[in-house]
């Protein structure tokens, strides 16, 4: 079969249109906006060299900040902006996709800007200078006429340099709520679909050149004086933000939004849900790869209107209780805590994905460990891997201390690549979850908890405050509670870590939904 | 006779870091006249210059232009009505010749028609042939062209006053003569007031009415040429040996039509 037929190719060119006219959006803003502060400010830093050392040090500085944490540092800080606006002067924005994102990207874009700007109006020759206050112009003038045209190349080599850089780290936006082309990269690592992540880099280069390309036609056609090509190279942007506005203003926003969250079942329930609302006549798109605390508040804010989470993540990470309620209990009081923030707690899906201590059979029963008491005698001589929050996570301070475990090693990896690690000794324990297919397929076991240290983590469906008295969204809904089995979501997650045609979470989710009709 | 001097510096000092680049210079240029400013690199010769439509401000003494005290104009409008020759063009790089030359005026306010019309009327007095070079950028042109256009965008605004500052150092010694020449015939016709920097005694003397002598920021001598030398001063006969020997050495090499 040619790698062209293949139909995550066309499933992926379907959303196109979406992925890449929001991330031509959002690189054009932030870049703009960049261009916009970065600009004045270099003009007004080429003279004064303690502001031009603090701005150079600033912008290199962020440049030293990871994309993406930076990217994540966006989120709650507009958050915490939005709540003072909302108290001072009554109105609140969104902290969630765009807006953070761009102002993340326009501070990222800033130091090639300011640097060759400043650079290039630093190497206008002193005599041209001269020149041009003795033929009797002002400061001003001398800007406009002389210095700024001819620090112009240089200046336009520093906004190309942006441009691409903004562009590619555009595709970090995702994990915050920005659609972006990166949509593809993290939906791809998530269920190990590399047509997908392969499909997302390529796009994400393709339009990096093609911008670059036509900075380039623009900087030339400035430097050679030549309105032909400057022209071209303007009329080429604007085409390539006009053709990316077109569909979004023609396509009727959808309706409804289901959230998801950056691991494979969460595609695969997103899709579910989704389709669910469109068989009920609703019209529904997903929002993916969202983290888990942007995730929370997207819903209380209605960004999204329903997401699945798990009692256990909420209770713990959401509402930092470090006591552990019995399952019944627990959800309880997640109901009157959520109810507070106007949050319905829909219901239960019927299965449980918890972190569990897993580790190869074959090993286990060498060593004699049956649960995590056992293993806790072991445990300083062996190395556990756990996904990056896990770490991090209440749970695991709960677990260490329950149990007095002490490890030798600890490393953090992609939550897909841990199983394989155990599987092949590569770590000796992992933090896995519960309802994921691979235990089966690697032949793990799930360590015994006996003192239960590990809070219950039932899938329980959370709806948007605007959507409390939804009936529609409400009865299409109620199909899916307490249907889903914990062997059912297995065999789900199994098949949608495979990487064949048939695993993508759309496929998967209608296979789910056959399953649990059947 | 000349009336009042059109430019005067008196007990004008300047210095930088510590150092006096000007030191108590009194001097004034009168009206119609081409003085020569003549001294090494680092006598203060370009300071001096400078000072006259304050690219650099005086520490202490008065400069007048056309009577009026320059610390009371406004330095843009001041320089809008003196003509500049700078070293070697300045030339703005991005501009035709035509944009160069038509710069003051522009600054001015004056309309595109009039602005052509001038720069054409000024490509023929520097005699540079319009058309084949109103639209051509200053790289294209040689040093000795690039220094015409120079003096012309200097003449744009019909200034009284030209300042110059070694106009013709960086070019061959047969465009010099000529550009020279040219210059102090465009002086005469337009009734200029030039004072212009050179740091070569020779081209002083065969160009200028008086010569100004700077060493070490100190005004040395000013006087005709023909006057010059009557001056006691080390420094300025010490100048004025270099052209003298190539007199002499000029007249045994080329012996004149009176001796055959």
């Amino acid at each position: 079969m040619s790698i062209f037929a293949d139909p995550r190719l066309s499933e992926a060119t379907a959303h196109l249109p979406d992925y890449l006219g929001n991330h031509v959006r959002l690189s054009v803003a932030a870049l703009a906006l960049g261009l916009l502060v970065s600009l004045p400010l270099a003009i007004a830093a080429r003279k004064r060299p303690l502001l031009r050392g603090v701005l150079l040090s600033f912008a290199s500085i962020v440049q030293t900040v990871p994309g993406l944490a930076l990217l994540a540092l966006f989120f709650p800080l507009l958050l915490a902006v939005a709540s003072l606006t909302l108290k001072w002067f009554g109105f609140e924005f969104s902290a969630f996709g765009f807006l953070p994102a761009m102002l993340a990207l326009a501070l990222y874009s800033m130091l090639p800007v300011l640097r060759n700007t400043i650079t290039g109006l630093n190497g206008v020759d002193p005599a041209i200078l001269e020149a041009a206050q003795g033929v009797g112009m002002t400061p001003r003038q001398s800007l406009f006429m002389v210095e700024l045209p001819l620090a112009l190349p240089v200046i336009m080599a520093g906004i190309r340099t942006s441009a691409v850089w903004v562009i590619g780290t555009a595709t970090l936006s995702t994990p915050i709520g920005q659609t972006s082309l990166g949509n593809y990269i993290f939906a791809g690592l998530q269920t190990q679909n590399w047509v997908l992540v392969v499909y997302g880099c390529v796009a994400a280069a393709l339009l990096a050149i093609v911008v670059d390309q036509l900075l380039a036609l623009i900087e030339v056609g400035l430097r050679r004086r030549s309105r032909l090509r400057t022209a071209l190279g303007g009329i080429g942007i604007a085409a390539l933000v006009a053709a990316t506005l077109i569909p979004s203003l023609a396509r009727p926003g959808a309706s409804y939004v289901v959230g998801a969250k950056t691991f494979a079942e969460q595609y695969v329930l997103s899709a579910l849900i989704a389709q669910r609302l469109q068989a009920a006549g609703l019209s529904a798109s997903t929002r993916q790869g969202l983290g888990s605390n942007v995730i929370f508040e997207a819903l209380a804010s209605n960004e999204i209107d329903v997401y699945v989470d798990y009692s256990g993540t909420l209770w713990a990470n959401q509402f930092h209780h470090a006591d552990i309620l019995p399952r019944e209990q627990l959800l309880a009081e997640l109901k009157t805590v959520l109810g507070r923030q106007n949050i319905t707690l829909f219901g239960e899906l019927g299965f449980e994905n918890a972190y569990a201590l897993v580790m190869p059979r074959k090993r286990a029963e060498a060593l004699g460990i049956r649960s995590i008491a056992d293993l806790a005698a072991h445990a300083p001589l062996l190395s556990i891997a756990g996904d990056y929050e896990f770490f991090a996570r209440p749970e695991w301070a709960g677990l260490r201390k329950a149990y007095g475990l002490a490890f030798r090693a600890q490393r953090q990896m992609q939550s897909d690549f841990m199983y394989a690690a155990v599987a092949s000794g590569e770590v000796d324990v992992i933090a896995g979850y519960t309802s994921d297919g691979l235990i089966a397929k690697y032949d793990l076991v799930v360590l015994d908890d006996p003192k239960h240290a590990i809070p219950p983590y039932d899938a329980v469906l959370l709806l948007a405050p605007t959507r409390a008295h939804d009936e529609a969204l409400q009865a299409a809904l109620r199909p899916l509670l307490g249907r889903i089995d914990i062997a059912a979501m297995r065999e789900a997650n199994l098949r949608a870590s495979g990487s064949n045609a048939e695993s993508s979470p759309a496929s998967v989710a209608r296979w789910l939904w056959d399953k649990i009709n059947r | 006779m000349p009336t009042a001097p059109l430019i005067a510096y008196a007990h004008v000092s300047k210095s930088f870091a510590g150092t006096a680049a000007v030191d108590d210079v009194s001097l004034e240029v009168n009206q119609g006249e081409l003085l020569a400013i003549v001294g090494g690199s680092g006598s203060g010769k370009t300071t001096l210059l400078r000072l006259a439509t304050r690219l650099v401000e005086a520490d202490s003494g008065r400069i007048t232009v056309e009577g009026e005290d320059v610390r009371a104009l406004d330095p843009v409008r001041l320089r809008r009505r003196i003509g500049y020759v700078f070293q070697s063009g300045g030339l703005f790089p991005h501009f035709s010749v035509a944009d160069n030359i038509g710069i003051t005026p522009r600054l001015l306010g004056a309309g595109p028609a009039e602005i052509s019309a001038r720069v054409d009327e000024l490509l023929e007095l520097v005699r540079l042939d319009g058309a084949l070079h109103r639209d051509r950028l200053p790289r294209e042109l040689s040093g000795g062209q690039q220094q015409r256009v120079g003096v012309a965008r200097a003449l744009a605004a019909k200034p009284h006053i030209v300042l110059m500052d070694e106009p013709f150092g960086a070019l061959d010694p047969l465009t010099r003569d000529a550009l020279g020449d040219d210059y102090r015939a465009l002086h005469r016709r337009l009734r200029l007031t030039t004072l212009m920097i050179t740091h070569d005694m020779t081209e002083a003397l065969l160009l200028a009415d008086r010569v100004a002598v700077m060493h070490a920021g100190r005004l040395l001598a000013v006087a005709a040429p023909a006057q010059l030398a009557d001056s006691d001063d080390p420094y300025v006969m010490e100048l004025l040996r270099t052209p003298r020997r190539r007199i002499e050495r000029l007249t045994t090499l080329l012996p004149g039509d009176g001796a055959a």
